[in-house]
């Protein structure tokens, strides 16, 4: 699980002119999309694809980076989601204590985080397989307990109405705000990923995954710097949280279901869990066969509903195909294309 | 200064004792069970500050159990080990090396993912403070610095920015040695530092273990008696889990029971 992140320290240019062009394309077409890109595109399509994105980004950075699988990050969301419909407002005034938004936000980060710690503190004792197992098995939990839990969590039905707050005037779930809401954040998160991923944390984490015995032996406390990766996870996983609940309006158990459990699991493996974009271009693609597959489906004559197919086809493919995701096909490809120019080794040009 | 706080501590008698006796490290019947396998048994051990010792026995002697006891990697079953006369024995590996204890690992035991220059820089983050920064080292950071400067002592600036991964076995094997003299150590434990090191590798290595400040102390298990000899001023003789012969290294070269157990009966 080699990491091929920028390997540069020492001296370095200005760090706008290493941004590589693809970068600069990138961000040219994100900012201008709503100038051509209807509503439904930027609030169902994008919004729900940086929000899934986000939340895949905190299983990337312990995945990639740690070595941890874990499970729990979409349960850690639907915690940051839950607290805002508790601490904020929503149709359920009865629990709901409407606290002003910067107060409840900071709660609900700081909950999540919280969460994800004590989950972070049982799991990285264990490794491989068991990780997964026992996040799943905290992850099935949360579920059946916010099914369950009436007093505060409001069982089956959960919390409904649950908006972001109107802040500068501006109604923030109107498509173009909620797009640029969603938007920044993922490339705040997606920033914080990459530099800590250079910063001694990050390579310390790094360290840990590729040899823990090691890190012990230069004076690191493995177990103390994993149960403070799942912190930093927790945080991220928390923003895409808030994000979700603000866009669906609405967060019941089914949120973080086993199903939507997966999901994100997915999305990270499909995307690559080598480099922080994979989780983005993995929730790209989850997102689109979700939203369009069906259409696909009943123009060949199936069922619409029969969409986890495709996702559940694509997955298998790239399982088999590319163990690194669709990034590892494309890196894959780039390598290609540069030996074929190579006139010492024949091809093209 | 060790002095002043030691009064300043309380327990001045015992700190006191530590340091007149300025013992390194002090190993009192230390004994490791693996299952009903006695690894290791009743290992009494004195190594002075500064002091540099060699461990010589068969394989199976129990050297690598030594050292993973005295670092901490496992925990001995029975006996007290004492670091510079605070007792240690039940401290986890990472107090043990922010104390001034260090180590090199037989089979290399690098970060294949990053570069010399990462892993080089984890050592020296892994003894100092900001362990947990997420802020990402200035240019000019001391640390960077002195990463830079370990990697110029052990030969490997020309692949300051290689990935461990694709570096030689010797590079791998000298990667290891700078690692382990990250930070300020006291007392380093080489494992087997010259395996598979070609002549002329090995003949650095003795020059880069004799050019150590005179302040740090070692601690080196190795077959090859011709190194062992040159860079250890004391030799221990382990058997079966037991040190059993102590002494310099003309001693220890010329004793007919060490010759009959370590070279097999001595040269004919």
């Amino acid at each position: 699980m080699a990491v091929v992140e920028d390997r540069r320290a020492g001296v370095q240019p200005m760090w706008v002119e290493r941004i590589p062009p693809v970068w600069w394309a990138l961000g040219l077409i994100l900012l201008t999309m709503p100038a051509w890109a209807g509503d439904f595109i930027l609030f169902q399509v994008m919004g729900w694809t940086f929000i899934l994105g986000i939340i895949a980004l905190s299983l990337m950075f312990l995945a990639g980076y740690g070595g941890m699988v874990s499970l729990i990050q979409m349960s850690v969301a639907a915690m940051a989601g839950y607290m805002v419909a508790i601490f904020g407002a929503s149709g359920v005034a009865e629990i709901s204590m409407g606290l002003p938004w910067w107060l409840y936000i900071p709660i609900a980060i700081g909950v999540a985080a919280l969460f994800g710690t004590i989950v972070g503190a049982l799991a990285v004792r264990t490794a491989g397989i068991y990780t997964i197992m026992i996040t799943l098995a905290i992850a099935s939990a949360f579920f059946y307990f916010t099914r369950q839990n009436y007093t505060i969590f409001n069982g089956y039905s959960g919390f409904n109405l649950v908006v972001p707050p109107q802040l500068f005037g501006v109604d923030w779930r109107q498509a173009v705000p909620f797009y640029y809401l969603t938007l920044g954040c993922a490339a705040i998160c997606y920033a914080a990923v990459v530099y800590v991923s250079r910063a001694p944390f990050g390579l310390a984490l790094q360290g840990v995954r590729d040899n823990p015995r090691r890190m012990a032996a230069l004076g690191f406390n493995v177990t103390a710097h994993r149960v403070a990766a799942y912190t930093f996870a927790s945080v991220i996983a928390a923003i895409g949280g808030i994000l979700l609940v603000w866009q669906n309006a609405q967060i019941a158990p089914g949120t973080a279901g086993i199903p939507a459990v997966i999901d994100i699991l997915v999305i990270a493996v499909v995307g690559g869990i080598g480099r922080p974009i994979g989780p983005f271009i993995g929730a790209l693609i989850y997102v689109v066969l979700s939203t369009f597959s069906p259409d696909l489906l009943t123009a060949f004559g199936l069922s619409g509903e029969r969409f986890n197919l495709l996702i559940g086809l694509g997955f298998l493919a790239v399982v088999f195909f590319s163990p690194d995701g669709v990034l590892g096909l494309w890196e894959r490809w780039q390598a290609r294309r540069a030996r074929m120019s190579d006139p010492l080794k024949g091809g093209g040009a | 200064m060790s002095a002043a706080e030691s009064f300043a501590a309380g327990n001045a008698a015992e700190r006191l004792g530590a340091v007149s006796t300025g013992n390194a490290l002090e190993l009192r019947g230390v004994g490791k069970m693996f299952g009903a396998l006695a690894a290791i048994e009743d290992v009494t051990l004195t190594v002075r500050s500064g002091e540099r010792r060699a461990v010589l026995g068969s394989n199976g002697a129990g050297k690598t159990t030594l050292f993973n006891c005295i670092t901490g990697d496992f925990l001995p079953t029975t006996g007290t080990i004492r670091l510079f006369g605070e007792d240690v024995t039940r401290f986890p590996a990472y107090e043990r090396i922010r104390r001034g204890l260090r180590r090199t690992y037989q089979i290399s035991l690098l970060f294949n993912g990053l570069t010399v220059a990462d892993n080089v820089y984890l050592a020296c983050r892994g003894v100092s403070r900001g362990r947990f920064s997420f802020l990402r080292p200035r240019r000019g950071d001391t640390l960077v610095a002195r990463a830079d400067e370990l990697i110029e002592a052990v030969h490997l600036t020309a692949s300051r920015d290689t990935a461990v991964a694709n570096l030689s076995y010797g590079q791998q094997r000298q990667l290891e040695i700078a690692l382990a003299l990250a930070g300020a150590p006291r007392v380093v434990l080489f494992d087997e530092p010259a395996a598979g090191l070609s002549p002329t590798e090995r003949a650095e290595l003795v020059a880069i273990l004799n050019g150590l400040p005179e302040h740090i102390g070692y601690i080196i298990i190795e077959h090859d008696m011709d190194v062992a000899l040159r860079v250890a001023e004391r030799v221990s003789m382990m058997h079966n889990g037991r040190i059993f012969k102590e002494g310099t290294p003309e001693e220890i070269e010329n004793d007919p029971e060490v010759q009959e157990l370590y070279l097999g009966g001595g040269d004919e």
